[in-house]
């Protein structure tokens, strides 16, 4: 028998109490102020959200319109599946196919946006030092964990982005109908002429970066857990870190809304949502 | 007298029906059952989206079809998996080199960022497909990314992407075979803003054996 303090409610008590303070290497800084690595220029009092996501895990917030997203793939080898919805009205959604038809583009870089459903900019990526991202192949699931790693339930160790993305979903009020067509972060994958997937996992530098700006309310999810394309045997995964702090609303003179016609009207389609 | 549209279709012809041009349709599909679509006048896109006949919440997924068979194109062969990784549909045949699952739905909204605001009363697929799954209970919430049958979207070098003068001819088709019990849902699309129809809404015949 081990030396227990917890046989009764107060020792139970000072036992609990006596982790505070435990610090390990993912975990949300609480307040978001308090974080020690602000983006440059960022002011502790604009943070909104600071956190390291392990491999494996997932995350989720809301951020008010004009909020900047910042991740960071700390070690190089993240993948962080991301689906945002408009946290009003979460109908209204990310929309890969519409993201990729609407800008003519099958890569996402720096100057694009994020379209949701109802044709309007959900998202910018302002900044983006990865050049590999992914819009074709989506989340994991727990058969092709299953199938690669032996396991890939949510109570096990090598859990897959679907089911991570799930449980983000339901803390929410959101369910398995939700969780739609996903990008896929720091993981890149081109078309060939033929139509094949050409997966490029790296290996990649640490510290590798996209930022995002709201362009409306949003509701944003991600789980950072492997590729599903991804070959290796081992789970392989690195911890990706968060930072969003409060930012302008886009004004009508931004390089970015005023890029592309086609931006451009999803712009004014966003703006006129919020003319109320 | 024989049918070239219906012939080497297994079993029993259980619907034969014309989708008229613009509208929707659905129908269930029971496991072995053959879909057979058929692109009569050549060049009509015909998007398409499958759910569980039981459990709705899982539907066919675009993303780990393509993940699955590593390629973004649709061909005989390939098999359609649903969002938790399941085989709901199997191309078991086909008469036109590809068909596209990354280009989706047209929509109203989309419409206004592609073309402008003065199409934004045209009737889109997305309205179609929201008319069909409302009579199932389903809603927006319910929207993925879809098949477009006989619909060309190739991808260029440098990441272009769009949809392009089709391949597909009249009296062309693919047979779908159903790996589960799915409720099949079409909306022919009446997009005129771009060639997917060649800028001419046409009807498709759609038939259901086995």
């Amino acid at each position: 028998m081990t030396d227990s303090n917890t046989a009764d409610p107060y020792g139970a008590r000072a036992h609990a109490r006596a982790m505070a303070g435990t610090r390990v290497p993912a975990m949300p800084t609480v307040p978001a102020t308090d974080a020690t690595d602000l983006p440059a220029g960022v002011a502790p009092e604009a943070m909104l959200w600071a956190e390291t996501v392990a491999p494996g895990g997932y995350a989720a917030k809301e951020l008010r319109r004009g909020a900047r997203l910042r991740l960071t793939d700390l070690d190089g080898d993240a993948c962080v599946s991301m689906l945002v919805f408009n946290a009003e009205r979460p109908s209204e959604r990310l929309n890969i196919a519409d993201t990729v038809k609407v800008q003519w583009s099958a890569y996402l870089g720096a100057g694009q946006l994020l379209l949701s459903d109802m044709g309007r900019a959900l998202m910018s990526l302002l900044e983006d030092s990865a050049g590999a991202h992914d819009t074709f192949c989506g989340a994991s699931n727990e058969r092709s964990n299953a199938r690669k790693y032996g396991d890939g339930s949510n109570w096990g160790i090598r859990p897959n982005a679907r089911d991570r993305l799930i449980l983000a979903a339901a803390k929410f009020g959101l369910g398995r109908r939700d969780v739609h067509p996903c990008i896929n972060w720091f993981k890149g994958v081109r078309i060939a002429e033929d139509g094949t997937t050409l997966l490029n996992r790296g290996p990649f530098a640490p510290g590798r970066q996209v930022t995002l700006r709201a362009e409306m309310d949003l509701l944003v999810l991600l789980a950072n857990c492997p590729h599903v394309l991804d070959e290796r045997a081992a789970y392989s995964i690195t911890p990706v870190r968060i930072a969003a702090w409060r930012g302008r609303v886009t004004t009508d003179d931004d390089a970015v809304r005023n890029a592309t016609p086609e931006g451009l009207r999803a712009f004014l389609n966003t703006e006129d949502y919020f003319r109320r | 007298m024989s049918d070239p549209a219906i012939d080497g279709l297994p079993g029993r012809i259980v619907l034969d029906e014309i989708v008229a041009a613009r509208a929707p349709w659905d129908h269930a599909l029971r496991t072995g059952q053959v879909l057979r679509i058929i692109d009569l006048e050549g060049n009509q896109a015909v998007d398409f989206l499958m759910y569980g006949l039981t459990d709705d919440a899982e539907r066919y997924s675009a993303q780990d079809t393509i993940a699955a068979q590593r390629n973004v194109f649709l061909k005989a062969g390939t098999v359609l998996l649903s969002n938790e990784g399941r085989a709901m549909a199997t191309i078991v045949s086909t008469t036109v080199a590809r068909h596209d699952t990354i280009g989706g739905a047209c929509s109203c909204e989309s419409n206004t960022l592609r073309y402008g605001h003065h199409t934004k009363a045209q009737h889109a697929c997305v309205e179609n497909f929201l008319q069909s799954n409302a009579r199932h209970g389903r809603g927006k919430r319910d929207m993925v990314s879809n098949i477009n049958w006989f619909m060309n979207v190739p991808v260029e070098a440098d990441g272009a992407l769009g949809i392009v003068d089709g391949i597909s001819a009249p009296g062309l088709w693919v047979d779908l075979r159903a790996d589960m019990d799915l409720t099949a849902v079409i909306s022919n699309c009446p997009q005129i803003n771009n060639p997917c129809n060649g800028f001419n809404p046409t009807p498709v015949r759609v038939v259901i054996a086995g």
